[in-house]
């Protein structure tokens, strides 16, 4: 590329991705990533409504181009049904974390239990356990709010910090998920089975 | 994933209920419908070595009339030789071996098939299901170790899933970008019964190929080449793959374009054509190297922009970045596989789908234009910077490139050849002047040092049979090699020998690993840390092989030998000893740019 060309901008991508529920499809897909250097901020995998398939939400950061090759390199796997980058559409992410707050202070006797779940509840958390010593936290929310609530809590002392990672959906109607779905609630109305559905392969 | 079921995660994809059951497979056993499943794909030929796990298997094949089994002496061999079989047929090629250290043994040749998109398919024994995740005897969890080595995997768990495991398989094996495919065949399922009904046609939701590109991505492309006036064709074994060498040569006469093939695409364009630039890349001609450097629209055509090609890749078609830049020509890049677009090199125009649809949606959008200046400047560059070498008719000094012209004019350019990896392997590629498609296979991507010996054996078990389906007389696949690849598989002459395969192979033997020798001239001051080889008397291990043997020792007696070796009716080696300290030129070293090619010293004629 010539000296011209702008720098290319590294961004973080929220990735779906549909993949046929199957021993082996998780390994397949980290060390596709692992083999080819791209690194993965989080990856979860989940159950969605049609048994046969599951959701993978997978955070990466990079510049368009390996985003390019993420999004090709991940779809050329046949156990991988569909692709979607969230990059430019609407939509909702969750990470959930439990956290577990020293109530003493750091290395003190002073009570903060109260002060820390009133914390809590500006961020709209919940108190799921409380001992002598300690508070647990739960919170669900985007990466962003989970990050603020910790910055607030670490003074107090983290003893313990879980986090699932994030799964994010589509807003609205278009999810490109959807057409999947109605395809087979279709399909699977008329008592139709069999081959690939139509809905199921890349526009064009 | 702690709430589901494990019956739930266990379950194959394989079983689901997909498609019309049906009861053909219903009293056989896993093992004999795999039989019955190579006879409905076609199967004429296996390739393989039993052992205990894939018993079952080696026992319902005994005496089958639908196909011929070779016998390798290593599974690699085996897997190399269904390699070079798939390459000359265009067929998949078939491997069965059993489980543990016979699958193991095919990884490099799936690895190798994976890069060079050869279709093979891989079958292996596994322990009994109950046995799997015990560290029993032969056991290796193979689809975990082939998962980043294939385009697809799999582990059989009832017999039921056998039919759709191998219908998938060769599906996935033969389209899009073909590739390796690997089949895990546990012991207890091969040997147990077929009592439900199958579901045996392909279910695959994940597995899309795109079969041509837009009307709008062919007519931009047209568009560029035919505002072009220095463009060139960049040809690989894409062209070669999706049968499109007919429609290509359409395209070039219609728009009148030079054409460079990489190593793979050797065959694609008769390189005793003027408009053919022979090979370009690492040790291309200096030729095709700047016509790359100079070309203002660059289409390649089922290739994928390898670093052996590109050199560097900011310095790579400056003249096509440019054009680019002002809106008059770029890059334009043809392939099946998606993800080969935009990967080394940003390209202008990317058109993905099967290379010969995507060439006749081209050809009537091409129109004709004379270029000849830039035919000139080529033929100019063709003239100063042929490939060539000085004659040394001195004993033990036999230059290797003569016996690589000698070979192409005692065969007429009528034969197939094969190669290991190295310094023979180039002048193979730049001495021999390829006319038409599968008559050259060798191990690009991968670089498999000992590739030549089995996949010539498996490629002139394909072109017999070829031959004799078509009613003319085989070619000869001559494996063109050196003394350290031969090394690596000679013990496959045998294989050749015992089923009376016709194999040949030259061993062009500088008792040097020739290549890395010279990497170690150019680059660490001659210190040869480990590339000479202390080397068997080849004839008498040949001899000992049943095979026949020849040796050649100076260039007055080349041809003589040559003719014999190639008239020998039966598996045959001709040992050339020849100059050590010779250099495969022109260089263009890894990750430089054309301006630091490095040119044959030899003065042209």
């Amino acid at each position: 590329m010539n000296e011209n060309t702008p720098q290319q901008l590294v961004m973080r991508h929220v990735i779906a991705a549909l993949v046929t529920n199957e021993p082996g499809v998780l390994a397949h897909v980290a060390g596709m990533f692992a083999a080819r250097g791209f690194n993965i901020d989080s990856l979860v995998v989940g159950r969605t409504e049609n048994p046969e398939l599951s959701r993978m939400t997978i955070v990466v950061t990079g510049d368009s181009a390996v985003l390019e090759q993420v999004r090709k390199q991940l779809q050329k796997l046949v156990p991988v049904v569909k692709v979607v980058d969230y990059q430019d559409a609407a939509y909702v992410e969750r990470d959930l974390m439990l956290v577990q707050v020293s109530s003493k202070g750091v290395g003190g006797d002073a009570d903060k239990r109260e002060e820390i779940a009133s914390l809590a509840q500006l961020f709209r958390a919940r108190v799921v356990d409380v001992a002598t010593d300690q508070i647990m936290i739960e919170v669900a929310g985007s990466e962003e709010k989970l990050e603020a609530l910790l910055k607030l809590i670490e003074p107090y002392g983290i003893v313990e910090l879980a986090r699932t990672g994030i799964i994010a959906m589509r807003r609205g109607n278009a999810s490109p998920f959807r057409k999947v779905a109605m395809a087979r609630a279709a399909a699977a109305e008329s008592g139709a089975g069999g081959g690939v559905d139509a809905a199921d392969l890349p526009p064009g | 994933m702690s709430t589901s079921s494990p019956q739930q995660l266990s379950a194959s994809a394989l079983s689901q209920g997909h498609g019309t059951p049906t009861d053909k497979y219903k009293g056989l056993t896993g093992a004999q419908a795999f039989h019955r499943l190579m006879a409905e794909h076609g199967v004429d030929t296996i390739f393989g070595y039993p052992g205990g796990a894939i018993l079952p298997v080696f026992d319902a094949i005994h005496q089958a009339e639908e196909f011929n089994f070779i016998l390798s002496r290593h599974e690699q061999g085996a897997g190399h030789m269904a390699e070079g079989y798939a390459r000359v047929t265009g067929k998949p090629g078939i491997v069965l071996v059993t489980s543990g250290p016979g699958a193991t043994n095919t990884v490099t040749p799936m690895q190798d098939a994976l890069m060079d998109g050869t279709p093979l398919i891989v079958f292996a024994g596994q322990v009994a299901t109950g046995a799997i995740g015990t560290d029993a005897f032969q056991e290796a969890d193979m689809t975990g170790i082939t998962r980043p080595c294939t385009k697809w995997n799999v582990l059989v768990k009832r017999p039921e899933d056998i039919p759709r495991a191998i219908n998938q398989a060769f599906m996935i094996a033969t389209s899009g970008r073909p590739g390796p495919v690997f089949v895990d065949l546990p012991k207890d399922v091969t040997a147990a019964t077929i009592t439900q009904p199958v579901y045996d046609q392909p279910h695959l939701p994940g597995y899309h190929i795109r079969e041509a590109g837009t009307s709008s991505e062919i007519q931009r492309a047209a568009d560029m080449i035919n505002n072009a006036k220095t463009p060139l064709f960049y040809v690989g074994q894409g062209a070669i793959l999706s049968d499109g060498v007919d429609v290509l040569r359409k395209c070039v006469d219609a728009a009148n374009v030079p054409v460079t093939t990489t190593l793979q695409g050797l065959g694609a364009f008769p390189e005793t054509d003027p408009r053919s630039l022979d090979m370009l890349g690492m040790h291309g001609a200096a030729y095709a190297n700047w016509a790359v450097r100079d070309a203002d629209v660059i289409v390649s055509i089922g290739a994928r922009f390898d670093d052996r090609v590109t050199g560097k890749i900011d310095a790579f078609a400056p003249t096509a970045r440019a054009a680019e830049a002002a809106g008059t020509g770029g890059l334009i890049h043809f392939d099946i596989a998606p993800e080969n677009i935009n990967k080394a090199i940003p390209v202008t125009i990317g058109v993905e789908g099967d290379a010969r649809k995507n060439l006749e949606l081209l050809l009537p959008l091409l129109k004709p234009s004379p270029r000849k200046e830039w035919f000139a400047q080529l033929a100019a560059w063709k003239k100063e910077q042929p490939f060539r070498y000085a004659h040394d008719e001195r004993e033990f000094h036999l230059k290797p490139q003569a016996v690589v012209e000698e070979l192409y004019k005692a065969t007429g350019g009528e034969a197939i050849v094969t190669t290991g990896v190295g310094q023979h392997q180039m002048w193979a590629a730049q001495f021999f002047k390829y006319t038409h498609p599968r008559r050259w296979f060798t191990s690009g991507g991968l670089g498999t040092m000992g590739f030549g010996v089995p996949a010539s054996v498996g490629g002139q078990v394909g072109e017999d049979i070829l031959a004799k389906a078509e009613g003319r007389k085989p070619l000869p696949v001559v494996n063109i090699d050196g003394d350290g690849s031969f090394s690596m598989t000679a013990m496959e002459m045998t294989t050749a020998a015992q089923y009376k395969i016709h194999a040949k192979s030259i061993i062009l033997n500088n008792d040097f690993q020739g290549m890395v020798k010279q990497w170690q001239d150019l680059f660490y001051d001659e210190r040869y840390s480990h590339t000479e080889m202390h080397n068997p008397d080849f004839c008498k291990l040949i001899e000992a092989m049943h095979c026949k043997a020849f040796r050649v020792t100076k260039l007055a007696d080349l041809p003589k030998i040559m003719r014999e070796f190639i008239d020998h009716d039966g598996p045959a080696v001709l040992e050339a000893l020849v100059e050590k300290h010779e250099h495969v030129y022109p260089m263009l070293p890894a990750g430089k740019a054309v301006e630091d090619m490095v040119l044959d010293p030899t003065p042209a004629e």
